[in-house]
């Protein structure tokens, strides 16, 4: 699919990215302001991979998300005001205030959930590729992780059962330089994190992760012959994150340079010039004010719903009946 | 002591698991095992046996060792409507594979508010006696019985290790079942029908007045032949089994010490942070308390790892002897 010359698909990708950015913006200023509590892994400046990503998949596909979750829940079409609602600790948020950012999931999505462990996701995307396989379906899994998630045990362990048994997962790695304060250069010897797919006799491919017609050409070949039986793949889609890691990030461990430089290379100003040709001004425009007013909205509706209650804490510790 | 029914017949402890494996897949497609050398080979311990030429390599699926992505792709398949066993080759090895466990498997239903469920079983053999020393001998289920989200099971019997798996295989959420690996060679009778145990069920294996003896795992059967030993000398004790550690069905241990006054534990795992700790918390929280005639007594494992020498292995951990003379200790002292 053409994001840049289609219409619709330039709309629809350009509408997902300003409402990543602006739902982050959004719930970086209420913990701010200390109305939201926790703690928050922003994905400011990576959006280009998750709404390049997700526009590979269709109805009935699954991801496994991180810790670094928001985007990927909104790409692949979650409901606002119930993510709100979740980081806002309310009864009506998608984990009934049990989750919060860092557990974020829409399971109606395929959203298997965000995962507070580094890498816990990629034997799960590796399972859930496998249940796909034994009922000889032809939904597709995108397990999305970090760079530094390629140097845990799980990744390998994932990646490898998913090769060995020709899964129809597709790895995406979200390389934005750092694992916290760890960069790739001191975590990795290899130049190209996409050299590991050869490790597990699987096709690896790195792109560039600010241009989402990269990502989205990239995983779309990965999900066609995911599809067609042809097993797992592993995208690096290399990215920069603006903000710190969480909210206790003093940014001690990287220039000021690097970050300027990376702003300049932002996802969303850069697909808005290449569209130009595509969508008018007041398209664009358009796609910024829907964002906007559907953040807004989002918080209006999470904030008049009720607080998530104490007295059914033990409710779903446990699984009732037949799951 | 169980009736011996005229559809039971006497199957080994490890032939009733094949069974109950093997009639759960017949009845549901997506139940399907996953585990190390479990194909072929049969299991490490001869658990699947010739499961894999009656449901295939699709269904009964060798894995490369890699504990972690194992219960991990059980987590995944789990979630995406499937229902995995897995086989961990030694119940030392969850260690492996403890984040799976612990923080997804027993974590997912809860922190997603109850939209997914994660219905999986995770079957490993624990204890001691085989001589296999400190990597491969423990008995861990305190580990698992203390994480809220996980069901643990320690089948004593072959009709329960049948019963029990069945009930673990239909139960949504995930199950870790203990089984002894010196009990995979004892016979029973168990039914031929898939009948399940309830989970969340002690069972009285026997009755007597002078004290309650409550044991685990292998220790169940020591305890009942310890029980026979008794009675010869006239020391009746009434011996219960939790079967199920989490969620622990107190209730019968309750009355049961209410009636006698007197509680013997038995665990073979080691005493400090063990199970038993847990049964004995219960017992002096509860209505029995005031009917105690002598302190609530604990028989564990010596809190050290199992050692290799046979003669220290054995003194590792309680044996018949030892329930004996603890017994008729807190019978006659107090
Ligand atoms: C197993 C594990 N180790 C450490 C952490 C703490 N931690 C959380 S996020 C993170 C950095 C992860 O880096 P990366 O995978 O590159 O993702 P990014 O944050 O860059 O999106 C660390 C060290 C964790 N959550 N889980």
């Amino acid at each position: 699919m053409d994001l840049t010359k289609d219409a619709d698909a330039a709309r629809a990708t350009l509408r997902t990215m300003w409402t990543i950015r602006r739902f982050e913006e959004a719930v970086d200023d209420l913990f701010a302001r200390g109305l939201m509590h926790g703690t928050m892994h922003l994905s400011i400046g990576q959006e280009a991979v998750p709404a390049g990503a997700c526009l590979a998949l269709r109805e009935g596909d699954y991801i496994t998300s991180t810790h670094r979750g928001h985007g990927h829940c909104i790409a692949r079409g979650a409901r606002l005001d119930a993510m709100m609602a979740e980081l806002l600790a309310k009864e009506t948020g998608y984990c009934r205030g049990r989750g919060g950012s860092m557990h974020i999931a829409d399971v109606a999505t395929g959203n298997l959930g965000a995962n507070g462990i580094v890498a816990g996701g990629v034997p799960i995307a590796a399972g859930a590729g496998l249940a796909v396989s034994m009922r000889g379906g032809d939904e597709v899994v995108v397990s999305f992780f970090g760079d530094g998630a390629v140097n845990e045990g799980a990744w390998h362990e994932g990646v490898n059962l998913a090769a060995i048994w020709d899964l129809p997962v597709v790895f995406v790695c979200e390389n934005n330089h750092y694992g916290m304060s760890m960069s790739v250069g001191k975590a990795f010897k290899v130049e190209r994190l996409a050299e590991r797919a050869a490790a597990y006799g699987i096709p690896g491919v790195t792109v560039d992760g600010n241009d989402p017609q990269a990502v989205h050409d990239a995983v779309s070949d990965a999900v066609h012959r995911a599809r067609a039986g042809q097993g797992p793949s592993l995208v690096e889609a290399v990215t920069y994150r603006w903000k710190g890691h969480s909210k206790s990030d003093k940014n001690l461990y990287r220039p000021r340079e690097e970050i300027e430089a990376w702003r300049e290379q932002d996802p969303i100003a850069r697909f808005e010039r290449v569209v130009a040709a595509t969508l008018s001004e007041a398209d664009v425009a358009a796609c910024r004010d829907e964002a906007r007013d559907a953040v807004r909205e989002a918080i209006r509706v999470a904030n008049a719903a009720p607080d998530a209650r104490a007295d059914s804490l033990a409710d779903a510790v446990y699984a009732r009946g037949d799951a | 002591m169980t009736a011996v029914l005229p559809k039971h017949r006497t199957l080994t402890y490890s032939e009733a698991v094949r069974e109950a494996l093997a009639q759960a897949m017949e009845v549901d497609e997506r139940v399907f095992l996953l585990g190390e050398d479990i194909g072929t080979y049969g299991g490490a311990f001869g658990v699947t046996g010739d499961l894999v030429h009656r449901f295939g390599e699709r269904r009964v699926r060798d894995t490369p060792i890699s504990e972690l992505g194992i219960v991990g792709a059980a987590v995944g398949a789990a979630l995406a409507g499937m229902r995995p066993v897995v086989e961990i080759q030694f119940s030392d090895f969850t260690a492996q594979a403890m984040d799976q466990i612990v923080n997804q498997a027993a974590k997912i239903h809860f922190m997603l508010g109850g939209a997914a469920s994660v219905p999986m079983v995770l079957r490993a053999p624990g204890g001691s006696g085989t001589g296999a020393a400190a990597q491969h001998s423990q008995s861990l289920e305190a580990w698992f019985a203390h994480v809220p989200g996980l069901k643990v099971v320690m089948p004593s019997t072959a009709a329960d290790a049948k019963g029990l798996l069945l009930a673990a295989i239909d139960d949504p959420n995930p199950v870790i079942v203990l089984e002894h690996k010196l009990l995979y060679k004892q016979s029973g009778p168990v039914p031929e029908e898939a009948t399940r145990v309830r989970l969340g069920e002690t069972t009285v294996r026997r009755t007597g007045g002078d004290l309650t003896i409550v044991a685990t795992g292998v220790m169940v059967s020591r305890a009942l032949q310890a029980a026979e030993q008794l009675a010869a000398d006239g020391i009746e004790a009434s011996v219960l089994d939790p079967r199920t550690l989490r969620p622990l069905d107190a209730a019968p241990i309750v009355d049961s010490v209410t009636a006698t006054g007197r509680a013997l534990l038995v665990q073979e795992a080691p005493r400090t942070g063990g199970f038993m700790a847990e049964v004995a918390a219960t017992i002096v929280e509860s209505s029995a308390f005031g009917h105690l005639r002598a302190p609530v007594a604990r028989l564990c494992g010596l809190d050290v790892p199992i050692p290799y020498a046979p003669r220290l292995e054995r003194a590792a951990v309680p044996q018949t002897e030892d329930i004996v003379r603890g017994a008729r200790e807190l019978v006659t002292a107090w």
